[in-house]
This record gives structure tokens, sequence and C-alpha cells, in this order.
């Protein structure tokens, strides 16, 4: 094991509760705290350990985003990633051309292991790992809750909708992560020092020549219909009436 | 004419509801011949079952050893090579689904709906984004397959009562050695599936230990639910992985969902938006579980949940 690459997403942070425009035409983004995409921190905190049980591998972070998303990285750097690299653009990407671009750097990188989270918390896609794997033609190992490297071969527990389920991969793989795989480590003050002279490069989207992004046309973004308002009861007898009312037991 | 391709997802035994909810909402597409299609080492059980869901045109089966588990990786290039003259490819948004049908969007070079959740048009769909605090409409192009996942708890099962035709195909497609299926470990028991369950009871952190989910069991057993947890009541051991509601656990529909010692973060109550009915035990009345509730008791659940077994059992 030589090489880590993780792929981090710039996204607004798990607390914000987030709200849509008045005129459709998106969500409000203006002055909200941005973090790295908590699936992401994860993946992160999987590659350190790899790193730290011995293996020595580099720690190479990978964002694509606008040039604010450096903030996420130094994030990553202060974590205990070795090195960083923005792929800078302001447009926003889908999940395919995320998985181009990645696929550009993970060909230049040659990483023996690719991880990222399962799913972004803002579009929720659930697609880019898949979809790198496939590009790559390299295996793809989803929802890990557990991994264990052996040499050339990764033994990945995932947690899938009947329980958990274990398949064995050939390196180099893409990886995904679930909440349960690990608890990732706070960042401390000193750290953040250190991370500041650490190398965190920046390079255009457009000079990895990837294929133009071919995606949906978004029409409109709305609130979610609400659900009506209920009844409060006093005891478990009114509750068991108000069930019996509705027909529920 | 649309033509769908629905990704079937069974155990070789049982088809899974997931695949009649994708065929309600392949019928919400006008004009639309559906086909379900099968890998497995043997589909032959699973693929009668698919024949008989009403609106299903045809079947498909691919049966081959490989494929006697669902490995992305090998069912994915099948998928990619069999998809050319579909207009349309939906795979159910269950781990299956989602695992999968990203992996084909990529081989076909498409992008892909993820949770699609409604459809205005042929090529017009809704999905959730921001755990379901904002909802995007989508407009597809329709020179190219439209690859989705379908959000299956916003879509009801597809009745039975069709006769599709069933046939076999052979596919000449090489499949990678370099993923290998080794195990799974269900947590398995004979209580009502969480996905499909017409009523679920679920509890959260306050629950305090595994032993104390029995409580939540044994109501559950009295009315036949299926039993479900929040992440705090995962994380901690309490609650098995499968049991998890939420944005990044199951998103269930049931007749009745009933939450106790769960305080309503969004992470959880994404997973249960469309449930006909909440009821929701806490004995924090500031809890936002209350906002969403239908049937609210502020109280605490260890005297509630038995008293609750007590007199519905009586
Ligand atoms: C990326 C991400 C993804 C997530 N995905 C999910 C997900 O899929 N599903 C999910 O559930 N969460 C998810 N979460 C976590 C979520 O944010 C909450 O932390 C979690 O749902 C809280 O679980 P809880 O309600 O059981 O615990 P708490 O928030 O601790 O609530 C416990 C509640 O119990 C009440 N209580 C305590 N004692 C009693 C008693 N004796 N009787 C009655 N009530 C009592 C308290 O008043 C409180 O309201 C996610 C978080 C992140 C960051």
């Amino acid at each position: 094991m030589q090489k880590i690459m993780v792929c981090i997403k710039r996204v607004v942070d798990y607390n914000v509760r987030v709200r849509v425009k008045p005129d459709e035409s998106g969500v409000m983004l203006e002055g909200v705290k941005m973090s790295v995409n908590p699936f992401d921190e994860i993946a992160l905190e999987e590659a350190l350990r790899i790193k730290e049980r011995g293996t020595n591998a580099e720690v190479l972070a990978v964002s694509i985003g606008v040039a604010d998303t450096q903030q996420q990285l130094r994030t990553a750097l202060a974590m205990g990633a070795d090195r960083a690299l923005l792929v800078q653009t302001d447009q926003p990407l889908d999940p395919l051309a995320a998985a181009h671009a990645l696929l550009a750097i993970a060909k230049k990188e040659n990483p023996d292991l690719v991880l990222l989270g399962k799913q972004a918390i803002d579009d929720d896609a659930n697609q880019t790992g898949q979809m790198l794997a496939a590009l790559w033609n390299r295996p793809q190992a989803t929802y890990a809750s557990k991994l264990a490297i052996d040499g050339t071969k990764a033994t990945v527990t995932r947690e899938v909708d009947a329980g958990l389920e274990t398949i064995e991969v050939d390196l180099p793989a893409v990886v995904t992560v679930d909440l349960r795989l690990n608890e990732p480590r706070y960042v401390k003050l000193p750290d953040i020092m250190k991370a500041k002279k650490k190398p965190l490069d920046v390079i255009a989207l457009d000079s990895l020549g990837v294929p133009s992004p071919v995606s949906f046309k978004i029409v409109k973004t709305e609130p979610p219909a609400q659900r009506q308002k209920g009844i409060m009861v006093k005891d478990v007898s009114e509750l068991v009436d108000a069930l019996k009312k509705k027909g529920l037991i | 004419m649309s033509k769908i391709l629905i990704l079937g997802e069974h155990d070789a035994k049982t088809l899974n509801p997931a695949t009649h909810k994708c065929v309600t909402c392949a019928k919400a597409i006008p004009g639309s011949h559906i086909t379900v299609l099968l890998l497995g080492a043997d589909t032959a059980a699973v693929a009668a079952q698919a024949a008989a869901i009403q609106g299903v045109d045809e079947v498909v089966r691919i049966d081959r050893a490989e494929n006697a588990h669902p490995l992305a990786a090998s069912f994915a290039p099948q998928i990619a090579a069999l998809a050319t003259g579909y207009t349309h490819l939906f795979g159910p948004s269950t781990s299956f689904g989602k695992d999968l049908t990203p992996r084909v969007a990529a081989l076909l070079g498409v992008p892909q709906v993820s949770d699609l959740m409604a459809v205005d048009g042929a090529y017009r769909f809704r999905r959730p984004i921001y755990a379901g605090n904002a909802i995007v409409t989508l407009e597809a192009d329709p020179a190219r397959i439209l690859v989705a996942t379908v959000r299956v708890a916003s879509f009801e099962a597809a009745p039975s009562g069709g006769a599709a035709t069933i046939s076999s195909r052979t596919l000449d497609v090489s499949l990678p050695s370099h993923t290998r299926y080794v195990g799974v470990h269900t947590g398995a028991t004979d209580r009502p599936d969480l996905q499909t369950a017409a009523r679920v009871v679920s509890g959260g952190r306050a629950l305090g230990s595994a032993e104390n989910f029995k409580l939540l069991f044994d109501l559950a057993s009295k009315i036949g639910a299926a039993v479900g947890a929040s992440r705090a009541a995962v994380d901690a051991g309490y609650a098995s992985n499968e049991m998890q509601v939420g944005q990044t656990g199951k998103i269930i529909a049931p007749q009745v969902y009933f939450a106790f010692g769960i305080s309503g973060a969004i992470q959880h109550l994404t997973g249960i938006k469309d449930a006909r009915t909440i009821v929701a035990v806490n004995k924090d009345p500031e809890a936002p579980i209350f906002e969403v509730a239908d049937v609210g008791l502020v109280g605490d659940l260890f005297q509630v949940v038995p008293e609750l077994s007590r007199l519905i059992g009586a």
C-alpha cells in the first residue's frame, strides 16, 4: 500500500437547515457554513488509520470545486493527509462529471486505494464512487463498515439492506464508506499550524481534458410538502383512542 | 413509446417488492413498454413472480453461475450490453440498486437521476436533495437513455394479475474476477420486513441498551410491526445496522410509525416523511419530532411502552 487517494466534497454543514430560495432557483447558500462532507471525513480517517497501522502509505486528498474548497482541503491536511489537490471549477458538477475528473487524477497518481463517502449530504446522489470504479474498470466496494487490507487485496464488510455483506476485491479498488466505519479524529490547533506548510496544489478542471459534462436541466427547486399539524394527547389511554379512531390498531 | 428496463431485485426465491414499486413508477410514464431484467444463477422462480406483476410486458432472464450474487462489477457490463434500445433504465433505491445502477450509467456514459420520487413526464422528474429539505424538478435529454434509481417509498407496489412473456438471454460478456463475494450476515428474523411493513415501532438513543429494545420488540409483536432505530441507537449498539431509518438508513413509508425516544433530527425525519401517521413519544415537549408527529405524547417511554403493550393486548 503506497498511496491512498481520498476524495473530499465541500458541502453545506450538516447542522444547517437548508432553505429553498423564494424564486425556486435553488437553495440559499449565501453565508452558510460549509464543511467537509461527513462521509468523506470518515473516508479520510480510514486512510489515516491504514497509514498509521504501519503501511506508511501517502494520503492524498483530492477535491473538485470552487477556490474556497481550499479550506476543506486544509482541514484534510490538518487531520493528517500528506498532500492535497484542488481541481478548481466554478461549475457545479454532477457525479458523472466528477467521476471523470477523479479518473484523470487516479490515472496520474496511480493510488492503490481510492476512498470516498458513500454519498454527499447536499445532492444525496450516491453515485460518484460507483461511476469512478466503472470508468476506471476497477472493483467497487460500497457502504463499507469494515475494511481490511491484505497485500494486494481488501476485504470489505458492506452495510446492505439485509445486514452485512462481505466481499473481497483486488487492489486498486474504489471503496465508499458508511457511517459506522470509524469515528473521525478531532483536529488539534498544532495540526492546523502544521497543515499550513503541507503542499496544496490547485489545477484548473479544464487542464484535465475530461469530456464536457452531460447533465440534467434543473427546472426548479421547491420546498417539500409540509405535513399537517398533528394533535397532542395527555396519556396512554388517549393515545390508544387516537390510534383506534384512525383505524391503526 | 418509452421502452423501460427495470433491474429486478431478488434473492433467488422471492422477488423483492422494490421491483413492484419500480413497475408502478414506470407505469406513470405514458405509453410505456415495461421489461423486468433478472440476473441470477437460476431465476426461474422469480421470473414467474415478475411476469405476474400487472403492467409488466416482458421478463428477461440472464442465468449464469457467476450471477449467483449481485456484484455490481459483474452485473453492470451485462446490463449495459442489454440496455441498447431502451429509453429508460430503472433500478430500485435499495442497497442493491444504489450500488449497481450508477455503475451501469457510467458504462453507458450517461448521468443518473437518484431517488426519483415523482414522474411529471417521460423525461421530467422530481427528486429530493439536502435530506429532503428541497425537491428539484429535472429534465433529461430524450436523445439519451434515462438511468434512474426509483425512491421506493414514493410508490405503491404494483398488484399481481399480469401475464408477461418470459425469455432467456445469453450474453457474450466477459466478467471480471477482481471482485469476489464472500458471504452475508443477516439479522434475519421472522418479523415483518422494515422496508415494506405497514407498521413500524422505532427507538432512539433514549432506549439506553439492547436489552431495553426488547420493550419495543414486545410491542411490535403485539401489533405485527417491524422494528426500526435511529442512528444514535444503532451506533451505540442497541440495534443492528439494517434497522437504521433515515437519510443514510432506510427510507420507509408505513401506515403508522411509532418513534420512542427519538429527537427528530432532520436526517432521521427524511426516512419517515412518507409515513401515513407518525406517533411520537418523547419526554421533552420541545423535541423536534413533535413538529412532524400526527399524534404526540410527552412522557417517559419506559412507562408508555409497557402500558401501550398492555392496553393494546387487552
Ligand atoms: C451525515 C449524517 C447522516 C445521518 N444519518 C442518519 C440516519 O440515517 N438516521 C438517523 O436516525 N440519524 C442520522 N444521523 C444522526 C442524526 O443527526 C441524529 O444524531 C440522530 O438521529 C439522533 O438519534 P436519537 O434521536 O435517537 O438521539 P437523540 O437526538 O439523543 O435523542 C434522544 C431523544 O430521546 C428523548 N428521551 C430521553 N429519555 C427519554 C425517555 N425516558 N422517554 C422518552 N424520551 C426520552 C430525548 O428527549 C431526546 O429527544 C445522521 C447524521 C449525520 C451527520
